[in-house]
């Protein structure tokens, strides 16, 4: 496999409502950002990938214009997935192993106020026997909490635990949308939301975009004092319906984490795409992972979670930890569909 | 393809065909910095076009970004309301959620000053005299109706003047 | 690890109409991608990873449909992915899949695109009313009849050049049991005299909308001789292409777009081609209005600029002349949105097997595969040969 490594991260800094920008306007500054901190202009890159959502735009073929905020002029080579950044990032890896090209610039956003996102995320469901239902994302993955709950795979405490770590590593996340001091014991004794959910074991409402940059071999130790190298990276899909599968345990992320090898170095840090706080301890365990691994400094998709780019987020964090000489192996994991149906994990090392 | 074949006690039921699930969403649409400013210039009924920094183009009306440069527009040039016709296409199809009357031309209208055309309708004269060069004004709705929204402009109609030499808008066909 | 070759041993496909009232969106996709495997003498088992590609989700009112999907497509336990490109989405999503091949990733790639159009409103989601702006969006057609017109006005084209396209794609499609329309009525007149939609370009000079899906299996150098071996010759690929360009930006070509062309040249660099009239045996290109067919002549280099009218006139695409194009019969003739990129993939690749039956070219054995998307600004193209690629 050609050595790839993720070399710049860009985000904006997220928040409840953006009304002030457009998608292009909210884009341009984090492309920006991110290629200056990759040292290079937009005629470095070969090759672009995006990843956006329709349905949270509300409008059809809503990425097109949104291209405009990286001036594709000359003409670039250029693709879409209507799926989180994370597996735009991962098309682009593929890119560039056969050689096509030797930077790629990833970006990915999504606006979660401009519609009821509650309404809207249940578009996701099998249209002909859930859909129907307009199951809503938070109530499923209440589901999936009390599931767990009740198989005594976690407590309600440990829950509790994840948000409060979440509230914390956020305040040194200047990009974060929800940080602050928070004790476990204090948030359990709030008023469930949709139970055995707390709003604050549920994720934020967030209109935000990342952009990561890429880069091969040579390319990469040029523009970055440390490049963050991916030394593995897969993702796997369950079935669709939730009653055909297990909801206490993530099946598809122990497969990824095993074809990308996250057990043959250990890693530590890991920056986990879990928008629900439960999740989080699913994700933990599939994962493989210790007591001894630092968990989403960022804060996490708790802290803020723009929808299609919290995973690409999650992998540029991790990423980011290995450039600045925090870790030297770090694991970005990101999930697609409801109740964790899909999952991607990527291990990054510093050299 | 594999057969499926039934319980026995599922024979005399009638196989369902199709089911009908309306879904209906609601959005809030944002415009923007700088097609908000676009359109509060239009509740002036005054048409701003925005200048690219990089390649002095304007753009008309402004969409946050010159899509060559990827860099914000920011430098405001009022235009005129006359321009001249570089495309068109006379719409005489049916469809769900229209609301045009057929039929009725949508053309390209490249306002006097700007360097991309603006879409908008052609009215006040016959489908088939609409022809590129021509040069065509815009009618605005009552002083009341106005707001910071395209149609605000009721439509274009003709001058009457004579047509734009090919010249000046061959680059926007 | 440098590229690996790739090879297509599969095609499937559905026969396109207005309406397949007798399968689910699931259904309809895992007939194409069954028939595919069949193609390729695999099973479900055998395929490590699948690639899905459609239009936009508004379409069917599906969100994000590969979550759906992975239990019809056989994907669970696999790696899937959705590729959205707006109308080249199903070349893009081929070639996203060919490049899990080229890398060495997976040994063998189910890929599938489709459109149910009859469980969508398609006029509707491509014409969805932007506030602030005038509701005149009248589909895509409305988008591209005025730069049609620009076509006319630059090259001075006659105005039957059009008809001639549409006449022929849609005899073509009577050839492939397939399509959607087989018109066997159809004639110049018929053509001439039936609706302006968009004036100027009339009901049928434009495409239909269709339920259908089109699947390649894709495997490497080893599974592509092993199938040679067996009697069943695989389409080697032997270069692809994507280019984007923005939708609009003051002075831009919208009649001969430059991405179009920087994108053939790319594709025909790799393949190693230099004359493209000469050296590609058959052509399967997006047309979804017939008068895109001599402009995209002209767009990939097989005539000059203003000139691709007269290749129609002369009777050089039809199916007899020196460079065929759309013998399937095209969008023109089947347009299920996002499969129509791949079903043009899937052609060129027939062709250069000997898998096209009665809309064959007799020793096809370099085609090229060409959709476009968008306010034709989107690109995507590949070449695929009947001999292995050098290296």
């Amino acid at each position: 496999m050609r050595d790839v490594a993720i070399i710049s991260l860009g985000q904006t800094d997220h928040a409840r409502e953006r009304n002030d920008v457009n998608d292009v306007e909210m884009l341009m500054p984090v492309l920006a950002d991110a290629m200056k901190a990759a040292n290079i202009t937009k005629d470095r890159v070969d090759f672009v990938c995006s990843g956006s959502s329709d349905y949270l735009a509300g409008q059809g073929f809503s990425f097109v214009t949104t291209l405009d905020a990286f001036g594709p002029w000359p003409p670039i080579s250029e693709s879409h997935v209507d799926m989180d950044g994370a597996w735009a990032l991962y098309e682009a890896w593929v890119k560039m192993q056969s050689g096509h090209a030797d930077i790629s610039l990833i970006y990915a956003y999504g606006r979660s106020s401009p519609g009821d996102i509650r309404r809207v995320m249940s578009r996701q469901l099998d249209p002909y026997y859930t859909a129907p239902l307009w199951a809503d994302p938070v109530s499923l993955a209440a589901l999936q909490a009390r599931a767990g709950l009740e198989a005594g795979s976690f407590t309600e405490e440990q829950m509790a635990e994840v948000v409060a770590a979440s509230r914390r590593n956020a305040k040194a996340n200047p990009h974060a949308q929800l940080s602050g001091d928070a004790e476990a014991k204090a948030l359990l004794d709030e008023d469930y939301f949709v139970s055995p959910l707390h709003k604050h074991d549920c994720p934020p409402i967030t209109d935000g975009a990342a952009c990561v940059i890429i880069a091969a071999g040579d390319v990469a130790r040029e523009l970055s004092d440390r490049p963050a190298w991916i030394r593995g990276f897969d993702h796997r899909i369950e079935p669709n319906a939730l009653g055909v599968r297990d909801l206490t345990t993530s099946v598809s992320t122990r497969q990824a984490a095993d074809k990308a090898q996250v057990a043959a170095g250990g890693v530590d840090v890991a920056e986990i795409h879990a928008p629900f706080s439960h999740q989080e301890l699913i994700l933990r365990d599939a994962l493989g992972l210790g007591d001894d691994v630092s968990i989403n400094p960022s804060g996490g998709a708790l802290a803020a979670n723009p929808i299609m780019a919290a995973g690409l987020i999650r992998l540029g964090e991790a990423a980011a930890r290995i450039g600045r000489g925090e870790a030297d192996r770090a694991l970005g994991h990101a999930t697609s569909g409801v109740c964790l149906q899909q999952n991607l994990v990527c291990v990054l090392e510093g050299e | 393809m594999s057969e499926i074949t039934l319980p026995a006690r599922l024979d005399d039921l009638e196989m369902v065909k199709s089911i009908r699930t309306p879904a209906r969403l609601e959005y809030d649409y944002m415009p923007g910095a700088a097609p908000s400013r676009f359109l509060q210039g239009v509740a002036q009924k005054r048409l701003l076009g925005q200048r690219c920094p990089v390649c002095r183009k304007v753009y008309v009306p402004a969409r946050g970004c010159c899509p060559t440069d990827g860099v914000p527009t920011e430098e405001e040039v009022e235009l005129p309301h006359v321009g001249t016709v570089t495309s068109f296409c006379v719409v005489n199809v049916q469809f769900y959620g229209q609301v045009m009357e057929l039929p009725y031309v949508s053309a390209l209208i490249l306002l006097d000053g700007s360097d991309i055309p603006l879409m908008h309708l052609i009215q006040e004269v016959d489908a088939r005299e609409v022809h590129m060069g021509q040069r065509v004004e815009a009618v605005w709705v009552p002083d009341d109706e106005i707001g910071p929204t395209l149609e605000s402009i009721k439509y274009f109609r003709p001058t009457g003047e004579p047509d734009a030499a090919w010249d000046t808008y061959k680059d926007n066909v | 690890m440098g590229k690996q070759r790739v090879a297509i041993v599969g095609i499937g496909q559905t026969h396109h109409t207005a309406v397949r009232g007798d399968v689910s969106i699931a259904g309809l996709v895992r007939e194409a991608a069954q028939r595919a495997l069949d193609d390729a003498q695999m099973s479900w088992a055998d395929i490590d990873a699948v690639v899905i590609g459609k239009a936009p989700d508004f379409f069917e009112g599906v969100m994000m449909p590969e979550l759906y999907l992975a239990d019809a497509l056989g994907a669970v336990g696999k790696p899937m992915f959705r590729v959205h490109t707006a109308g080249s989405v199903g070349g893009s999503t081929a070639i996203v899949a060919q490049d899990l091949v080229a890398a060495g990733i997976h040994e063998r790639v189910l890929t599938v695109a489709f459109e149910k159009q009859s469980e969508s409103e398609a006029m509707w989601a491509l014409s969805m009313k932007i506030p602030f702006q005038p509701p005149m969006h009248a589909g895509a057609g409305g988008y591209f009849a005025p730069h049609i017109r620009g076509y006319m006005q630059r090259s001075g084209a006659p105005d039957h050049i059009g008809i001639l396209v549409a006449l022929k794609d849609r005899q073509n499609a009577l050839k492939n049991p397939y399509a959607h329309l087989h018109e066997h009525d159809i004639t110049f007149d018929s053509v001439k005299d039936s609706m302006m939609l968009w004036d100027p370009i009339r009901y049928s000079e434009t495409c239909p909308s269709s339920d259908g899906a089109c699947a390649l299996v894709i495997t490497n150098e080893k599974g592509g001789d092993a199938a040679a071996a067996a009697g069943r010759p695989p389409a080697w690929v032997k270069g692809t292409a994507f280019r984007s360009e923005p939708t609009m930006f003051a002075g831009r070509d919208q009649v001969n777009p430059v991405g179009g062309t920087e994108c053939a040249r790319d594709v025909y660099a790799q393949a190693g081609i230099t004359d493209p009239r000469k050296q590609i045996d058959v052509v399967e290109m997006y047309v979804p209005f017939s008068w895109f067919e001599p402009m995209w002549l002209e767009n990939l280099l097989f005539a000059e600029e203003g000139q691709g009218w007269k290749m129609v006139e002369d009777g050089a695409t039809q199916m007899d002349g020196d460079l065929p194009v759309n013998c399937s019969g095209g969008v023109l003739s089947s347009n299920p949105i996002g499969a129509s990129g791949m079903l043009r993939f899937g052609e060129a690749a027939m062709q250069v097997r000997g898998q096209a039956g009665e809309h064959q070219i007799d020793g096809a054995r370099t085609a090229l595969g060409h959709a476009y998307g968008g306010g034709s600004q989107f690109f995507a193209m590949w070449i695929v040969g009947a001999d292995k690629p050098e290296s």
